[in-house]
C-alpha cells in the first residue's frame, strides 16, 4: 500500500512533462483537418529538407557505425597507452553543447579558421553546404554506438576468440564469423540511438548550414522557420513527421535494448 | 606501422601476435585516433584557439560582459534546479519502475527514452502548443523562465532514471529485508542501505543531465522568447552572437561551456573510478 504514492508521483510527473506534450502534437496536427496538413508536408522546401535530412543521416550512421565497432574493440581488446583519454573524448559529444559544437566548426571552417583557408583556395564550400552539416551530425551522434558495444564486449570476453584462432581463423574471420554475430544486438541498437540523434539535431547544424530554405534547411531547423513565420500547421505538420519517426525509433529501442532483467 | 607493431605487442603483455594482426592492431588504433582527431579534437582547439587569440584578458572582459553573464548564470542556475528535480524524481521513477508493479510498466519504461528520441526542436513546440497562449489546460508560462526550467526536465528526464535503474536491479534485497526485520523503518532502509548503493548511479545521471541542461538548445529557443537578460540562455546567446558576426563574445561563453562540460565529464570520470575500485577491493 505504501507504493501507491511513489507510483502516483512517478506516473504523474511522466505525464505531465512527457507523455502530454506528445499527445499535444498529434492533436494539433489534426486540428485543422488532413487538408492543410498535407499541403503543408507537401510544401517542395518542406520536402527537400526532409530529403536533406535523410541525406545526412545515411552518411552520418554508416560511418559513425563504423567507426563505433573500431573504437570500441580498440578500447576494450587493445591495451594501449592513451585508452583512457581516447574513452573521454568519445564521451565528449554527450556532454558539450551542439551549439559549441557549431561554434567550434564554424571557426575550424570559417574564413580564417585554420582549415577554412585551404579549402577556399580550392574553391571546396565546407560552411553553409551539406559537408559542414554531415561533419556536425557525425560530431554529436559519435558515442552511442562506441557506448554500446564497449560493455557487451567486455561481457564477451576472449574465449571463443581464442578458440576460433586456435582452430586456424585469421583476425578478419573471426571479427565476422565470432566477434561481430555476438556484438549485433549492441550494434543495432546504438545504430537505433545515432538515427535518432542524428534525424533530430538542431543546435550544431543550426549554426554550421546557413539555414538556406530550399537549399541547407533540415527538417528540425524548417519546424523552426515554419514556427517563426507564423505558418503553425507547416510547423506542426513537420513536428508530426519528426514525431513519427521517434514513435518508431522508441519501438525499435524496446525491442533491441539489452534486457535488463535478464543480466540482473 | 611496422614500428607500431613493435610498440603495441609489449605494452598488451600477451604473447607475440601473427604480424597480420599486429596491422590490424594499428590499423584499428590508427583509423580511431584519426576519426576522433578530425571530427571532435581539432574542432574544439580550434574553438579554444580561437578565444585566445586577442589574449586572456581580452577573453575574460567579453565573457564577463553583463550579457553574457546573465545567459550564464540563467543557464547554470536553470540546470541546478532541473538538476535537483531529476535527482529526486529520477529516484522515484526508477524505484517505481524496478520494485512496483503495474498494469502497463513495461510501456511507461519505454515511454521514459522519448526524449533521447524526440528532436529537441519537437519537443520545444508540443510544450509551447501545451503550456502556451493556446493552452488547452490553461496554464501560460511561454517566453518565461518557468518555460525553460519545463523544457529542461524534458529533455533531461531520462538521465537519471536511466543510471539508477540498472543498480537498482541489482541490488540485493536481502540486506534491506534484514534490516527490516532488525526494526529499521522503510525511510531508514533507504537511507542507509539503498541510497549509498545507487549513490553513484544518481551522481553519473545527474552531472549527465546537467552538461546537458546547460548546452540545450533545440526545446529551449521556441518557447523561452531569448530576451536578452531575461530568459536568454547561454547556448542561445552563443547562436545569436555568432549569427550578428561577435565570434568573440560567442567563443568566450562557449569555451566557459566547455568547460562545464569537461567538469561533468570528470565527475563521472571520478564516480566510475570510485565504483570500480570499490568492487576491486
Amino acid at each position: 500500500m505504501r507504493r501507491y504514492p511513489l507510483r502516483v508521483i512517478a506516473l504523474g510527473y511522466l505525464l505531465l512533462v512527457l507523455l502530454g506534450p506528445l499527445a499535444m502534437i498529434f492533436w494539433r496536427s489534426f486540428d485543422e483537418g488532413l487538408g492543410p496538413l498535407w499541403t503543408s508536408l507537401s510544401d517542395p522546401n518542406t520536402v527537400h529538407a526532409f530529403t536533406l535530412t535523410l541525406i545526412v543521416a545515411a552518411i552520418a550512421v554508416p560511418l559513425n557505425t563504423i567507426f563505433g565497432v573500431v573504437c570500441a574493440l580498440a578500447i576494450v581488446r587493445r591495451r594501449f597507452p592513451g585508452a583512457g583519454l581516447v574513452n573521454a573524448i568519445v564521451d565528449l559529444p554527450l556532454a558539450v553543447s551542439p551549439v559549441v559544437v557549431g561554434l567550434s566548426l564554424f571557426l575550424l571552417y570559417g574564413r580564417t579558421g585554420w582549415f577554412g583557408h585551404w579549402f577556399q583556395a580550392h574553391g571546396i564550400q565546407i560552411l553553409f553546404a551539406p559537408p559542414s552539416m554531415v561533419i556536425a551530425t557525425v560530431f554529436v551522434s559519435l558515442p552511442f554506438v562506441a557506448r554500446e558495444v564497449v560493455p557487451t564486449l567486455r561481457e564477451l570476453g576472449t574465449e571463443q576468440e581464442q578458440a576460433a584462432r586456435t582452430l586456424g581463423a585469421n583476425g578478419w574471420t573471426t571479427f565476422w564469423r565470432i566477434t561481430l554475430p555476438s556484438i549485433r544486438w549492441a550494434v543495432i541498437y546504438g545504430v537505433v540511438l545515432t538515427t535518432a540523434r542524428c534525424l533530430g539535431e538542431y543546435g550544431a547544424v543550426a549554426v554550421v548550414s546557413g539555414r538556406v530554405e530550399g537549399q541547407t534547411e533540415t527538417a528540425t531547423l524548417r519546424v523552426q522557420d515554419a514556427y517563426e513565420n507564423f505558418d503553425l500547421a507547416g510547423a506542426y505538420g513537420i513536428s508530426l513527421v519528426l514525431a513519427v519517426l521517434s514513435v518508431v525509433v522508441l519501438i525499435a529501442m524496446t525491442c533491441f535494448k539489452p534486457n535488463q532483467e535478464e543480466r540482473a | 606501422m611496422a614500428g607500431e607493431t613493435a610498440f603495441a605487442a609489449p605494452l598488451t603483455g600477451r604473447r607475440a601476435r601473427p604480424s597480420s594482426e599486429g596491422a590490424a592492431a594499428a590499423l584499428s588504433l590508427g583509423f580511431t585516433t584519426a576519426f576522433l582527431s578530425i571530427v571532435v579534437v581539432l574542432p574544439i582547439a580550434a574553438l579554444v584557439w580561437a578565444s585566445r587569440a586577442d589574449g586572456l584578458q581580452q577573453f575574460w572582459s567579453v565573457a564577463t560582459q553583463p550579457e553574457a553573464v546573465a545567459a550564464l548564470e540563467l543557464s547554470v542556475g536553470a540546470a541546478l534546479l532541473v538538476t535537483l528535480v531529476n535527482a529526486v524524481v529520477g529516484t522515484i521513477t526508477a524505484w517505481v519502475l524496478v520494485r512496483d508493479d503495474f498494469h502497463g510498466k513495461s510501456f511507461v519504461n519505454a515511454v521514459i527514452d522519448l526524449p533521447f528520441a524526440l528532436p529537441t526542436i519537437v519537443a520545444g513546440l508540443t510544450l509551447l502548443a501545451l503550456y502556451g497562449p493556446k493552452s488547452p489546460v490553461g496554464v501560460n508560462v511561454a517566453f518565461t523562465r518557468t518555460a525553460i526550467l519545463l523544457a529542461l526536465l524534458f529533455v533531461t528526464l531520462p538521465f537519471v532514471v536511466r543510471t539508477v535503474q540498472p543498480v537498482l536491479l541489482e541490488l540485493d534485497r536481502e540486506a534491506e529485508a534484514a534490516a527490516r526485520s532488525l526494526g529499521a523503518s522503510e525511510l531508514r532502509v533507504f537511507r542507509s542501505i539503498v541510497l549509498p548503493n545507487i549513490l553513484p548511479g544518481i551522481l553519473s545521471g545527474v552531472a549527465l543531465g546537467f552538461a546537458r541542461a546547460v548546452g540545450e538548445i533545440g526545446a529551449v529557443v521556441l518557447i523561452s522568447g531569448n530576451l536578452p537578460y531575461r530568459t536568454e540562455v547561454a547556448s542561445v546567446f552563443v547562436f545569436n552572437h555568432i549569427q550578428s558576426g561577435d565570434q568573440s563574445g560567442a567563443a568566450a561563453v562557449a569555451v566557459v561551456l566547455l568547460l562545464i562540460s569537461f567538469a561533468m565529464l570528470l565527475t563521472i570520470g571520478g564516480v566510475r573510478f570510485g565504483v570500480t575500485r570499490h568492487e576491486r577491493a
